[in-house]
């Protein structure tokens, strides 16, 4: 076979990304979207692992050890503190229905793809299509923020947004320097924080974090 | 030489099959056991599929005043397609005679032509749990069965062969290579498994509650030897399905026509990978809960489109 | 050997004239209707069976040209016998010989004057398709494509008594000319201003047209065609004229004439055109998808029985037209094996299709003669009165699923096979498009067994829903016969693909230059590129089956024993059952349109729990007429409304446009 083990892992890892985020469109209990969130930052690690090992990259031993302990341990500890104490439990309600979103994804995914093509082309270091499914988990992150009622799960697509991003970062150019990394990282946390406050709130406002309801606000 | 492999793999063949069709109500009974110790009871025993099959086969068949021949030798047709998925699927050994008969889509199409008979026969009597059971079968199917053609598929773009010996071939014997688009494949693969098999988030293979019975209200009329059959014919597509998995996802280990030094291995490997199969089986109907029917197709749409979803990505990443 | 040697194309003609006496015969034996049933129509099988040998016959024959003594002066008529002609021959005339034999029983009841009608537009619908077939100039098929729309629209007024009738069969001429005056400028096109003389086919093929002019012919005569063949947005006559028809004419409708429109449109790309561009595909692909989906989705929501075929016709011409796409595709890329691959699979479909709709057409005819009762909600049970209907339906309903072995599953499979063994096409668009399509066509298939399913169960098996059904007789000897043969065709089609295929190459090198042929040199195993890839053999399958059935009988019987009783249905226990518990026609395909709520437009009327009378009314319709031609109905009321504002009736005003238009016109000249 043409391919080194260590490319094979990185697209079977990549494709599971792309197959986390399509579970996460069609998941509609929020405990379970917060345990696939972290399952994305456990599989981020991975590859970013696997990068650092075949290209001896060691910076990037330390972000994949960054993501393990923000993506997979604080900040879905910081989530699921944050549904205990806002007590809710799942997400029924979603604005289009499943089968529908899905299919929209896989347009989506068609569309990344042809977009990703040019660029993957250009750049010799990746396997064509990486670049492809880290725009596709980026784009599906924003379309589960889009068809969703309730503010965490749109926080958790935000944030697997991130992690599409940081994906492209690390398989396309093998990562960005540990500056930039750690800055974004702070970022995520401080906003993970931000929204908690927001979540507060909004309910205290609205009595729900259904924001269809925010939409109240327009008529003041 | 010639005749000596072709009469060595009648004699597979049918080594292969007369062990299956002796060995699937075992596994239905391991599953059914898995599921009491998982559920802390103590379960009836490894051997009570074989109990009520001979039981079933002792009494007298009841049939309804109305019942049509088409009722009547449904259960047959539904036992020879199950048999013959059976004999198609590499189990214990590949490059089986008869496997050339049928490829995949012939093998999707086996189970198709058991489903119609079954649906058809449950409409026969004309009661209208009858009726309602053929219709959910039906709205359970049309989702899974392309879906299960679109895993086929996804395999087939691999291996480049629509022949599951071709495709166990692939699979086992040459380098070690991870397929990205198999990892979609198979979490489809595994929603169709439980749906097609009436499994628990979609049906309830032990339940006798009316309205949520989907294969049970198809078969409430059969009784006796009739009955037998159906349910020796649901224990064999369970032990099909389940040998599918293996074959497409976890194919190490098995053994070639003629090899005989390797059939004792292949059938311990094989006994291995059932049993853990089935209490797999088991533990995923333990932790998981019945859905209303009208979930159904949402959750069969998700398996279809991970399926097709599995295709793009052999095609995008062109592996 | 012999001087005066017969060619193919000379029996073929003379049949057609024989067809034409045939309906002349019939209408001046108005007086005895029995003689019509009794000779007419059993003569017309028998020369419909000598059509098909003689396509047979004509299929490995170089063409076979004629030019007729008739037509206009100095324009003679041509007709020309090739491989892809003596296909659709053998098509039509295998089809019309089943469902003549069974019309010989079917009108049997009709009255003198009325058959003798039908018995001359019968056999000119015949005729006029045959020579649809053979035509070989732009003028001959122009005027066998309208004998045949106009001797079909007769035929589905054949009950012009019923208004409904009469606005289906309107509809129905209504878009046939539109079709009509596509397909003309079609020819047009092609004909590409080289004068009167260019109107012949050889004239066209000769002919090179830009890419631009191409694509235009292409498109007329897809639209042209399509409208014909009942293709998404045009569909909207099939199932309003196919249930107003006379059963015996819905099958021809359905099996052989929308069949011409393929051929017309196989015709017309791929012999006539020489230019080919990939997105002529990815558009005929793309639309036979949605055709498909489409079709078999409103099939299963339909409660009348003729129009549940009627839509499910409309899902085999949307298979039909995916295969052409990716035949033309792979002819684009240069891939003419697998271009012969979609294209046998296209056309192995058309003689299914022709076979099985037809069955179940006759069969809905044989079952409206017993119980006068269209409405499946109504039937039930008549496996027990009819055995000879059901059984051959079985068959038929087992093929049009496609279920192995039967004749729809092979097509289907290389189809499927043509699918997969796409990757590698340059373009990556295509290469995206194609998993989809796939999995579109999957899913259609899958739903057709549903509809089938839905259709027999409802008709054929339960309890009466009706006390009047428990008398219903079963069909005829001569519908039997019709019956037995069509579902014996299905049989052999399913069991002997090897010669189908081998026979279908000659179409297939005739119009890609490459046929696809057999890796295998047996007949059992069908294998389109290599053994190793891809093989199905529908015999031992069969085999299979039935000895491991026929084996756990006799050792279940001989081992324990066979012992019944007869009791009351069991059902859970409960003690009252009565016919109407059973799901109707509508609760059978309430999952699907709650499913695919988005695609009809649906009325319904629920009791409220109280009613003491409870009336249920539901009704699902076709979005596309109420977005689609109702806009159009009323723009062209209006605009006929505007040019009456001109109209006044009286001769002067008449006289002064006329004065008028001439002084503008010398003014401008």
């Amino acid at each position: 076979m043409s391919l080194a083990l260590s490319t094979q892992i990185i697209n079977l890892l990549a494709a599971i990304l792309l197959l986390i985020a399509f579970a996460m469109i069609s998941q509609r209990r929020i405990l379970s979207l917060i345990n696939l969130f972290a399952l994305q930052g456990f599989i981020l690690t991975m590859s970013t692992g696997v990068v650092a090992y075949s290209t001896a990259q060691h910076h990037l031993y330390y972000s994949a050890g960054l993501t393990l302990l923000l993506k997979v341990l604080v900040l879905p500890w910081l989530l699921h503190r944050l549904i205990r104490k806002l007590k809710i439990k799942w997400d029924v309600e979603t604005l289009i229905n499943i089968p529908t979103t899905m299919l929209a994804g896989i347009v989506l995914v068609i569309f990344s793809f042809d977009l990703a093509a040019p660029i993957s082309q250009l750049s010799d270091s990746v396997t064509r299509g990486l670049i492809g499914i880290a725009l596709a988990s980026v784009l599906l992150s924003l379309l589960m923020m889009l068809t969703r009622r309730k503010a965490v799960s749109q926080v958790v697509g935000f944030l697997s947004l991130e992690n599409g991003l940081f994906f492209a970062a690390t398989s396309a150019t093998h990562g960005m320097p540990l500056v930039v990394e750690l800055g974004i990282a702070l970022d995520v946390l401080v906003a993970t924080f931000i929204f908690g406050i927001f979540f507060f709130q909004i309910r205290e406002t609205f009595d729900s974090l259904d924001i269809s309801h925010m939409e109240t606000l327009k008529d003041d | 030489m010639d005749h000596i492999n072709l009469a060595l793999g009648i004699i597979f063949q049918l080594c292969q099959s007369l062990l299956v069709v002796a060995l699937a109500p075992l596994l239905t009974g391991w599953v059914g056991q898995c599921r009491a110790w998982l559920q802390n009871r103590t379960g009836p025993g490894l051997l009570q599929p074989y109990r009520t099959l001979h039981k079933l086969f002792l009494k007298d068949a009841l049939l309804a005043d109305n019942a049509s021949p088409l009722f009547r030798v449904t259960p047959y047709i539904l036992f020879g397609c199950m048999w013959l998925a059976a004999a198609i699927i590499p189990i214990i050994a590949i490059d089986l005679p008869f496997s050339q008969a049928a490829d995949v889509i012939a093998l999707v199409g086996v189970f198709a032509l058991a489903r119609v008979f079954i649906a058809l026969a449950a409409m026969d009597i004309g009661t209208s749990f009858g009726s309602m059971g053929a219709r959910r079968e039906m709205l359970v199917s049309f989702l899974a069965e392309p879906a299960l053609l679109m895993v086929f598929f996804a395999s087939s773009l691999i291996s480049h062969s629509t022949q599951l010996p071709h495709i166990v071939e692939t699979f086992s014997h040459h380098a070690f290579v991870l397929y990205p688009s198999l990892a979609f494949a198979s979490i489809a693969f595994l929603m169709i498994l439980l749906a097609e098999n009436a499994r628990i988030p979609v049906d309830n293979p032990s339940t006798h509650l009316e309205l949520t019975m989907i294969h049970e209200a198809m078969i409430l009329e059969y009784s006796a030897r009739h009955l037998a059959l159906v349910e020796w014919a649901v224990s064999l597509k369970l032990f099909a399905y389940i040998s599918i998995g293996i074959a497409l996802f976890f194919p190490y280990g098995i053994a070639e026509v003629g090899n005989w030094g390797a059939l004792p291995l292949a059938i311990v490997a094989l006994l291995l990978k059932l049993t853990a199969a089935g209490a797999g089986l088991a533990g995923l109907e333990t932790i998981l809960a019945k859905m209303r029917i009208f979930r159904v197709p949402e959750f069969l749409g998700t398996a279809f489109l991970l399926a097709v979803l599995g295709l793009l990505i052999h095609f995008l990443l062109g592996a | 050997m012999n001087e005066i040697s017969v060619l193919p194309i000379d029996v073929a003609g003379g049949i057609i004239l024989l067809w034409i006496a045939l309906g002349l015969i019939g209408l001046a034996l108005q007086r005895s209707p029995s003689m019509i049933c009794r000779l007419v129509f059993p003569l017309g099988a028998a020369l419909a069976l000598l059509l098909a040998a003689t396509g047979l016959w004509a299929l490995a024959e170089t063409p076979n040209i004629a030019v007729l003594p008739l037509g206009l002066p100095d324009l003679p008529l041509h007709l020309r016998l090739d491989p892809l002609s003596a296909f659709f021959l053998i098509l039509l005339g295998g089809t019309a010989f089943g469902v003549s034999l069974y019309s010989a029983g079917y009108f049997k009841t009709m009255a003198g004057g009325m058959l003798g009608l039908l018995s001359l537009e019968y056999h000119l619908f015949l005729a006029s398709m045959a020579l649809v077939i053979l035509a070989d100039d732009a003028y001959m098929f122009m005027v066998a494509w309208e004998s045949m729309a106009l001797s079909s629209y007769f035929l589905v007024t054949t009950d012009h008594k019923i208004p409904d009738i009469r606005r289906a069969g309107f509809l129905y001429l209504l878009i046939a000319h539109v079709g009509a005056i596509a397909i003309l400028l079609s020819f047009g096109v092609m004909q590409a201003g080289h004068g009167i003389a260019a109107y012949t086919f050889d004239a066209m093929r000769a002919t090179p047209l830009s890419s631009f002019w191409s694509s235009v012919a292409f498109l007329l005569a897809l639209f042209g065609f399509g409208a014909k063949a009942g293709v998404l947005p045009m569909h909207v006559w099939l199932p309003e004229a196919h249930p107003a028809a006379p059963s015996p004419v819905s099958a021809l409708m359905s099996g052989v004439m929308l069949k011409t429109a393929i051929y017309g449109f196989l015709r017309v790309t791929f012999d006539l055109l020489d230019v080919h561009l990939w997105w002529w595909g990815v558009l005929v692909l793309a639309l036979g998808l949605l055709t498909a989906v489409f079709g078999v989705i409103f099939a299963a929501v339909q409660g009348d029985m003729k129009r549940l075929l009627a839509y499910s016709s409309i899902e085999n011409i949307g298979l039909l037209l995916v295969g052409i796409g990716l035949t033309i595709i792979f002819h684009v890329y240069g891939k003419n094996a697998l271009a012969a691959l979609s294209l046998t699979a296209t056309l192995y479909h058309s003689l299914n299709h022709a076979f099985f709709k037809s069955l179940l057409f006759i069969g809905t005819g044989s079952i409206l003669h017993a119980t006068g009762e269209r409405n499946m909600g109504r039937l039930g049970g008549l496996i027990r009165r009819m055995p000879w209907v059901a059984v051959t339906l079985l068959i038929g309903v087992l093929s049009i699923a496609g279920l192995p072995p039967f004749n729809g599953f092979i097509s289907e499979w290389l189809l499927l096979q043509a699918f997969l063994l796409s990757p590698g096409l340059p373009n990556t668009h295509i290469n995206m498009l194609i998993p989809v399509a796939a999995a579109v066509i999957a899913l259609a298939a899958a739903l057709a067994a549903y509809v089938m399913v839905k259709f027999y169960g409802i008709i054929f098996l339960g309890q009466f829903r009706e006390p009047g059904l428990a008398d219903a007789h079963d069909a005829g000897w001569w519908e039997r016969l019709g019956l037995v043969w069509l579902a014996s065709a299905c049989i052999v089609l399913g069991l002997a693909p090897v010669y189908v295929v081998q026979k279908l190459d000659f179409v297939t090198k005739m119009l890609l230059g490459q046929g696809l042929g057999n890796s295998t040199s047996g007949w059992l195993f069908v294998a389109p590129v290599d053994i190793e890839r891809a093989s199905y053999s529908p015999v031992y399958f069969l085999l299979a089956v039935l000895g491991v059935m026929s084996v756990t009988a006799w050792v279940v019987h001989h081992y324990y024993h066979g012992r019944v009783s007869r009791v009351p249905a069991w059902d859970c226990g409960f003690p009252a059952q009565t016919a109407r518990m059973q799901d109707t026609a509508e609760g059978f395909g309430q999952p699907i349109r709650r499913l695919f709520e988005p695609f009809f437009k649906i009325e319904r009327e629920m009791p409220s729990p109280f009613d003491v009378h409870p009336r249920y009314h539901g009704q699902s319709d076709d979005k596309i007429w109420f977005f689609l031609y109702l806009p159009i109905k009323l723009m062209v009321q209006s605009l006929s409304s505007w040019t009456s504002l001109i109209q006044h009736g009286r001769i002067h005003v008449y006289l002064l446009y006329t004065f008028v238009t001439l002084i503008v016109l010398l003014a401008f000249v």
